[in-house]
């Protein structure tokens, strides 16, 4: 069979192109010093190639893709933040000790020792640019000086300069030797124009020289600024000052403890901890936004609870009317896009432009500053919120008040009860229990309800007189994100710890949870 | 029902309806303000809820037309929501489809293949699902950091890599197709491989042709999770033209520039299709879910 052969002969080549493609890729991680990503890509890369090729249990084959994508993109970033939390990586500490040693490695700057001045000269509708050795103009007058001048000068083929569009090599041919005539230099307001094609242009010398643009009248060669030592620390080659790396404190430091920028990732054990327990500056803000949490989370199932229950049990009720439009109508904060809708909001409650202040200024004469006063912005975050979350109970106790048997209305309403009665001795009671997991999970969700706080108040109005930026309305999901990604100096480190606490927290809800529908479940 | 009506049942059934539809106006009443907001000129809140003259400014610079106002000044669009909502439509269909794709194969060892910690694995997967991304963006701002050091392509700023990024939540995805697997009787596939059909014949050719109501359901709730998926992307792209609808809209309220009408309509335009899809899709979810539910 020709066409079976050739296509296990594409399948195998196939496979090894795939094979060498991540080995590629796997000492290209290797090489640039970061061991650890290389071996986890390379264990990756290697289950992949036991799972599809070896005669193992099948099974595995069809569970790959999505068990892989869960571990490395779900499993491997909550374990990865654990890991975060116990260093300092922050803006300031961002790269791994070898890629801030090849950052300042690559660092140059002008030698001016060397530098020499220039001058352009039209040439047709092209520039031609010389270089000379720096001089006052005066000594031009002086026709041996000249003579020795031209003798170290240098001039480029003309060039397309302000026209140009790519950065250019230009060589540089000895002054002396070339007989074209040059023309008067440009004022330097002409050649300012040319001022990003220049910035682009290296010029090379006729002895291997490399200039760059280094001033306005300037060309100059670039020089290393540091020079790396056998132990690892650096040299400023200036002025010969050792750095050396700092273990503790992530950074380049001089023996007088100077830092150099950028520093490094390094662990620094549990100090984010104590950060969060023994810093009072930190634990106070801390202390607010946890309790806010609670706060929030609670009364946001309290809230919607009230209404979606007591809308579930209306809608219930069979003498009344056109219950499905109801329902349609009442279900539809919870299809609009939570996105675009808690940003209505935002939009709405707005203190001078908004139509709830405009709708309050015509019937009370009041404008409340919804966003700049703690206790009205917390007000605010829940309303918004119970209008989010209600559809979500009504539906969940319509489906749970079906399974309430209406005989046992049937006979309170023969012993004469009202409707109140009704709910608060059999409704209630009854659905209480199946739905407790459930608005537990509620409470879980909105502890960590991070879009809501994040699109409506960016967790503003702050706290006045904090270290890092923290908000009246943040919650702990939303301080962890200003702290990581916004205002105060990108802390990851700090971030991490914080998300680590809090991912401690869920799980114990998540438990508390699983014990309680179990104890329902074994009950029934 | 068989219950004696009282007297004054009338009055309380007038009152239900009263109370239900000043209820019902109060909670919608926000949608409805968004509507009017975007036909009503300027940005700011002038004169009446309902529009005493229609505009069509905003909408114009919501669909990119430029828009020239009395005094001769040509206003241009301020953000690019077509762009963004295409953004949004093209990461959310991809990762859909990927999504479906893997959960489904994975759901189909679950629910057919016997293989070792089994589960030990399901229930791995149940319990990593109840930490939300929000708890590892740093961590995954930090990979997706790394790997766009060696393949800038999925690195921050692409959007292959926040595709990427989403693949890994498909745990309840695999759930609920393996609800839907088992439902179907397995004689149907034992039948096909008694003619010869092998594994991944027998579920390619016979168990997914059925399945295709619940991955239909599967695809448009992942399109929908990504579409307003916030926090993730909102870490990893940040460049203007690059944004997804969800993540750009905010920049219509800054205080430094705020534009109030022209969020409305663009809220409005993008909106609605998503509140269609949604309104549709559960529908569906009843359907299928319930269907996926009754275990074999």
């Amino acid at each position: 069979m020709h066409s079976i052969h050739w296509e296990r002969w594409l399948a195998w080549s196939t496979t090894a192109g795939i094979g060498a493609v991540s080995l590629w890729l796997v000492f290209g991680i290797y090489s640039a010093g970061q061991p650890l990503w290389a071996l986890g890509v390379l264990a990756l890369t290697a289950l992949a190639f036991y799972v599809y090729l070896s005669k193992a249990n099948f099974a595995y084959r069809y569970l790959f893709p999505g068990l892989a994508a869960m571990a490395v993109f779900v499993a491997f970033p909550l374990l990865y933040t654990a890991q975060i939390g116990f260093t300092n990586y922050s803006s300031n500490n961002l790269l791994s000790l070898e890629r801030a040693t090849a950052y300042l490695l690559d660092q140059t700057e002008a030698d001016e020792s060397r530098a020499m001045g220039f001058t352009l000269h039209a040439a047709g509708k092209e520039f031609r640019l010389v270089l000379a050795p720096p001089h006052e103009p005066a000594e031009e007058r002086d026709p041996d000086r000249l003579q020795a001048l031209r003798a170290q000068s240098f001039v480029s083929p003309p060039l397309a300069l302000l026209a140009a569009k790519k950065p250019v090599e230009v060589r540089m041919l000895p002054l002396g030797k070339e007989t074209v005539r040059i023309g008067e230099p440009l004022p330097l307001i002409e050649v300012l124009k040319h001022r990003d094609a220049l910035m682009a242009a290296t010029l090379e010398l006729p002895d291997g020289a490399r200039l760059n643009y280094s001033g306005v009248r300037e060309f100059a060669p670039l020089k290393k600024v540091w020079q790396r030592n056998a132990d690892g620390s650096l040299t400023r080659l200036d002025d010969s000052a050792v750095y050396r790396p700092n273990f503790e404190s992530g950074y380049f430091e001089n023996a007088a403890g100077e830092r150099m920028q950028p520093g490094f990732k390094v662990s620094i054990g549990l100090d984010n901890y104590k950060r969060m327990l023994f810093d009072a500056d930190f634990r106070g803000p801390f202390i607010k936004i946890f309790a806010w949490t609670v706060v929030f989370s609670a009364l946001t199932v309290v809230l919607t609870t009230a209404v979606g229950m007591t809308l579930a049990v209306m809608l219930n009720w069979e003498a009344l009317r056109f219950r499905t439009v109801y329902r349609t109508l009442l279900f539809l904060p919870y299809a609009v896009p939570s996105f675009i809708s808690i940003l209505v909001f935002r939009g709405l409650f707005n203190q001078n432009f908004g139509e709830i202040n405009m709708v309050l200024d015509a019937l009370f004469g009041i404008k409340p500053a919804w966003f700049a006063d703690p206790l009205l912005a917390q007000a605010m975050v829940l309303i918004v919120n119970t209008w989010l979350g209600y559809p979500y109970i009504m539906v969940l106790c319509t489906g749970l008040l079906k399974a309430v048997p209406a005989d046992l209305y049937e006979a309170s309403a023969i012993a004469g009860a009202k409707p109140l009665t009704n709910f608060f001795k059999i409704t209630a009671p009854l659905i209480i229990k199946p739905l407790t997991p459930l608005l537990i999970s509620v409470f879980a969700f909105n502890f960590n309800n991070f879009v809501l706080i994040a699109l409506l108040t960016d967790g503003r109005p702050d706290f006045l007189n904090t270290k890092l930026p923290a908000g009246t309305t943040d919650i702990l999901v939303s301080y962890t994100y200003r702290i990581a990604f916004r205002d105060s100096g990108q802390n990851f480190g700090l971030a991490a710890a914080i998300s680590t606490v809090i991912f401690f927290m869920v799980a114990t809800i998540s438990l508390v949870n699983m014990r309680l529908a179990k104890v329902n479940a074994d009950k029934k | 029902m068989a219950i004696v009506t009282g007297k004054n049942q009338r009055w309380r059934v007038f009152a239900a309806h009263a109370f239900l539809w000043i209820l019902i106006g109060v909670m919608l009443l926000p949608l409805l303000a968004v509507i009017s907001i975007s036909l009503r000129p300027g940005n700011f809140a002038t004169g009446s809820l309902i529009p005493t003259e229609i505009s069509l400014e905003h909408w114009k610079l919501a669909l990119g037309i430029p828009v020239q106002t009395a005094d001769g000044a040509l206003i241009e669009p301020p953000f690019p929501v077509l762009r963004w909502l295409w953004n949004s439509i093209k990461i959310a269909g991809i990762t859909a489809f990927l999504i479906v794709a893997i959960s489904t194969t994975a759901a189909y060892a679950f629910a057919r293949l016997k293989f070792r910690f089994k589960s030990v694995i399901l229930n791995g997967m149940l319990l990593l699902q109840i930490f939300p991304a929000v708890l590892a963006l740093v961590a995954i701002y930090a990979v997706f950091d790394t790997i766009g050091n060696y393949l800038p392509w999925l690195g921050i700023e692409t959007h292959a890599g926040l595709i990427v990024a989403y693949l890994g939540g498909i745990a309840t995805h695999v759930w609920t197709i393996r609800g839907y697997f088992e439902t179907i009787p397995v004689e149907i596939e034992e039948c096909a491989k008694v003619d010869g059909a092998t594994h991944w014949q027998a579920f390619r050719h016979v168990l997914l042709p059925m399945a295709v109501p619940i991955l239909m359901v599967v695809f448009v709730l992942a399109f929908v999770g990504i579409i307003i998926e916030y926090p993730v992307a909102s870490v990893l792209l940040r460049e203007e033209p690059n944004l997804t609808l969800a993540v750009g809209s905010k920049y219509y309220l800054l205080e430094q520039r705020y534009l109030w009408g022209d969020f409305a309509a663009a809220a409005v335009l993008s909106g609605l299709p998503i509140t269609a899809v949604f309104l549709l899709a559960q529908r569906w979810i009843v359907s299928g879910l319930t269907a996926g539910g009754v275990k074999g």
